[in-house]
């Protein structure tokens, strides 16, 4: 193997997280490279909801400053378009979207409780059977794929680079420090080192003895045929998270998940199952008027979570150039906000505009070891093999 | 050792019970699954037979799950007429109805599961069905899939005229449906599954006017060649197709002499049609084998992308067989009916023999492909050549979502987004690329080239063939995009008819349903430990 480049900052992953952390730094002049194992936004990046309103997050404000920025500042179209509307058909669901109100009226954040007859007005697919909804005028849904691929091209405009289909094998480390990241096609000295890799952070860093605790599981998404649009596409709730796209198409997704082993190396294999059906039945309740539109996807996507759920964003203690960043099932909608905090760790060592405390890795010191079991967040195959042996 | 209860919010014994059971489902009652229906009924299989002929006017005018082209006539409407001409045409039907197989005409199969990696919960392998307005999960202990062939599309100005028509779609409206609208059709591509088809619509009453070859010489056997031109069919090879035109349907195609590159080499002429074949390839139709997890590779000696199977005709998912011409496509097997059902019977005492039952006497193999007699994948990047790239780069290869080829060659943003002529927009092919050749799934998801209501089906093997064009690599060496259920379009009200499990819809949440993940950051805890959160909210934001 030859040392095929060096860099500044070498990110491992081609996700939203390292392509905005990539074009952050790029954007500073620094010298970047992100390393993608296949291409990028593969995994859950571009499996998700598109989602921009993450009011319990300490980058919720940066999150909700920089959205309307993005197709400027990145140069290429997101398709964000703000604010959200959640209807509820329970007066169970009216309570839980009503936490959004409060989380955000404590950061300044303006949101309307709607009566059934305001709900129906806002969202000409509703009908009949709700009972009301709130309007967020915050938040809002852009497109991932587009989002991720504007990262990409914004960061090769400010001269960062994206290395795709190129494995990370292992590191070189030297007094204290990585000092070059190996890859499949020839090692990259660097500087520093972000881990920005989904499912596989927690494998990365274990192979610099670092503990991440991570589950992965399974998630499902469909989509329909599009409709013509409505006034607001983000429009969900009913036990759904997702949108009505720019182009028209309903795109939703939730219900249970499911908790995997995953595999080695390689993308962890994504099959989707006919949970698409019951997804299909809220989402013919949410709009009725929409019942008639054709299913024409579903697909699945694979995500890590921390035991709390929320993410780490933090600086391993050894070795000390690396910054570890996973943002537990919930990374789109932030990623803007996110970027800029892994830019702001790598060349300031803290985040300038929002307090990370609770993103420490260290929050995990006393996690009991049997954190899986405990919380039930096995496999099928683990638990037939704990039954198996207790017996 | 620690308790251990499952996640309440994870799919840990959600699993439904399917709503019906069989030993064996068998999808397609093409020749293959007849004949495996049928093998398998006589050894004693309790076998569900679904094929989704006949399809209702408004599925065909979706494109599904052919390229119909609105060459069907006005008798498609009558239903029941159809139901009848379906059974007519196919007389084993009535000898796999004897046999004890359930036949369900008019049943789609839109989904197919199987435990594996990454997906352990469903109650076994399941079929996913539907049929009047409501989808069911049928129980499958074996899977055969004969679900057949389509036609690539090709696109050149005035496709998207009605008359033009894909073969498959074409014999199957004359054949199965005694409905086919157009009388005198020009025939594009030779190879011998395209020229057997035209034999067979020609045989069927319709006059095939000329048959258009991009190639020096038509590339198909030589005695169908000239059982084609004894009839009268003009043969011009060394030719494309510039153009349809017609005030509401086709009356008319514009072809022109091409050189090796597809150029223009002489003068255009017009012929006079009321229908145009597309017949440059006839695809296996793997949209279910791959979106249950089936190995797929590209076989030119098979047609293309096709599962991967053994002797047994099985999949690389050990339930599931695939049989017919969704398994591969070569000459032989499109002039022999023969082939199919040989392999649809070796599949079907394969599943008996892994069921525990007594099969059938072994029957002499078949010949398998043998040589192709056309690289299948330089033959379709030549016609998309000639006819999309220099007929016009601005004409619409995805008719669902109106996206040109040039636009798919540069990557262009969405016509919807309205930034067309943003200059910051105006990306090639290879600004996307890595190390390997352009990805169709990442393409299409920016441009949104194949996303629509008729699922890839017209526009999936053009862009592919465009992306190997405009990337500099083989065809074979484009990814096969994916497929993904529901593998026919089915709408929120029918595929929301599936059962849920009570437990389920206890639980159901809109994300993980974890007590930490949604509070305020200013109320986390500054340590986390997995018994101090033992109580609090269990639902997602």
């Amino acid at each position: 193997m030859e040392d095929i480049r060096k860099a500044a900052v070498v990110i491992i992953g081609g996700g939203v997280t390292g392509l905005s952390a990539g074009w952050w730094l790029a954007r500073d002049g620094i010298d970047v490279v992100v390393v993608e194992k296949g291409t990028l936004g593969a995994e859950a990046s571009g499996r998700n909801g598109g989602g921009c309103s993450h009011h319990h997050s300490p980058l919720f404000r940066e999150e909700q400053r920089l959205w309307p920025m993005m197709d400027e500042l990145l140069g290429y179209p997101t398709e964000f378009r703000p604010n959200r509307v959640r209807l509820a058909r329970s007066d169970e669901q009216m309570v839980l979207y009503g936490r959004a109100l409060t989380n955000a009226a404590a950061q300044g954040f303006r949101s309307e409780v709607l009566d059934a007859k305001q709900a129906q007005e806002l969202v000409p697919l509703a009908g009949e059977g709700i009972v009301g909804g709130y309007y967020y005028a915050f938040g809002g849904h852009a497109n991932p794929h587009r989002t991720l691929q504007g990262y990409a091209w914004a960061m090769q405009d400010h001269g960062g680079t994206l290395l795709q289909n190129c494995a990370v094998t292992g590191f070189r480390r030297a007094g204290g420090r990585v000092v070059a990241v190996e890859t499949e096609r020839g090692a990259i000295a660097c500087d520093h080192v972000v881990i920005a890799a989904g499912p596989h952070t927690g494998r990365l860093a274990a192979l610099l003895g670092a503990d991440i605790p991570l589950a992965v599981a399974r998630a499902e998404m469909i989509v329909t045929e599009a409709l013509p649009l409505m006034p607001l596409g983000g429009v969900d709730g009913n036990g759904l998270y997702g949108r009505q796209t720019l182009r028209g198409n309903l795109a939703y997704g939730g219900g249970p998940h499911e908790w995997l082993d995953l595999p080695h190396e390689g993308a962890p294999p994504k099959p989707s199952t006919p949970l698409a059906g019951n997804i299909a039945r809220r989402v013919a309740e949410l709009l009725p008027k929409a019942a008639h539109a054709r299913v024409i996807r579903s697909w699945a996507g694979v995500i890590e979570n921390t035991p709390d759920g929320r993410p780490i964003i933090d600086r391993l203690p050894e070795p000390d150039n690396v910054i570890v960043a996973t943002l537990s099932s919930v990374g789109f909608g932030l990623s803007p906000a996110s970027g800029r905090a892994i830019r702001d760790l790598v060349v300031d060592r803290a985040c300038s505009f929002a307090d990370l405390s609770t993103f420490r890795l260290d929050r995990f010191a006393a996690l009991e070891p049997d954190w899986r079991e405990r919380l039930g967040w096995l496999s099928a195959e683990a638990f037939a093999h704990r039954q198996g042996s207790a017996v | 050792m620690t308790e251990v209860r499952p996640d309440p919010k994870s799919v840990a014994g959600k699993a439904v019970p399917p709503a019906e059971t069989a030993d064996l489902v068998v999808i397609g009652a093409g020749p293959a699954g007849l004949a495996a229906a049928i093998e398998a009924a006589r050894a004693g299989l309790g076998v569900i037979l679904v094929d989704e002929h006949p399809v209702g006017i408004e599925v065909m005018g979706d494109e599904v799950p052919l390229h119909f082209g609105q060459a069907m006539t006005g008798a498609v409407r009558n239903r029941n007429a159809m139901m009848e001409a379906v059974l007519a045409a196919a007389p084993e039907i009535e000898a796999a109805v004897e046999a004890g197989v359930d036949v369900r005409l008019g049943t789609a199969a839109w989904g197919l599961y199987a435990n594996g990696p990454g997906l352990a919960w469903l109650p076994g392998t399941l079929v996913g069905v539907a049929a009047d307005g409501v989808a069911h999960l049928i129980g499958a202990r074996r899977v055969i899939v004969a679900a057949g062939r389509r036609d690539m599309g090709l696109a050149f100005p005035g496709w998207d005229l009605p008359g033009v028509v894909g073969a498959t779609a074409a014999v199957t409206l004359a054949r199965r449906y005694q409905a086919l609208a157009p009388r005198r059709v020009v025939w594009l591509g030779s190879t011998s599954e395209a020229l057997a088809a035209a034999l067979d619509l020609k045989a069927a009453g319709v006059e095939i006017a000329a048959l258009v070859e991009c190639a020096a010489a038509p590339v198909g056997a030589p005695d169908l060649v000239a059982a084609l031109a004894a009839g009268g069919t003009e043969i011009l090879a060394g030719h494309a197709v510039r153009r349809a035109e017609g005030a509401d349907r086709v009356a008319s195609v514009t072809v022109v002499p091409v050189d090796a590159a597809g150029a223009d080499a002489g003068p255009a002429r017009s012929i006079a049609c009321d229908g145009v074949v597309l017949a440059v390839a006839a695809v296996p139709v793997v949209d279910l084998l791959d979106a249950a997890g089936c190995r797929i590779g590209f076989d030119p000696a098979r047609g293309g992308h096709v599962p991967v199977v053994d002797g047994d005709q099985r999949t690389s998912i050990a339930d599931i067989h695939a049989v017919g011409d969704c398994a591969g496509l070569w000459p032989a097997k499109a002039r022999d009916p023969e082939i199919a059902r040989a392999e649809g019977r070796r599949a079907a005492r394969a599943v008996v023999a892994s069921l525990g039952g007594a099969a059938g006497p072994e029957a002499a193999p078949t010949d398998g492909p043998g040589q192709p007699e056309v690289d299948p994948s330089a033959y379709r990047t030549a016609w998309v050549a000639a006819s999309v790239v220099h007929a016009a780069r601005d004409c619409t290869v995805c008719q669902c979502e109106e996206v040109t080829a040039r636009e798919i060659l540069e990557v262009r943003p969405p016509r919807y987004l309205d930034a067309a002529h943003d200059a910051r927009n105006d990306r090639s092919l290879a600004s996307l690329l890595g190390e390997g050749p352009p990805d169709p799934d990442q393409v299409k998801r920016l441009t949104r080239a194949g996303m629509g209501p008729c699922q890839g089906r017209r526009c999936r093997e053009q862009v592919a063939a465009l992306l190997a064009i405009g990337g500099a690599v083989p065809l074979d060496r484009i990814r096969l995009a994916s497929h993904r259920a529901p593998v026919r379009p089915l709408s929120l009200a029918v595929l929301g008819s599936l059962p849920e499990h009570p437990d389920q819809a206890a639980h159901w949440d809109s994300w993980f349903g974890m007590k930490g993940q949604w509070r305020p950051f200013w109320e986390v805890p500054p340590q986390f430990r997995v018994g101090d959160d033992a109580d609090g909210p269990q639902v997602s934001e």
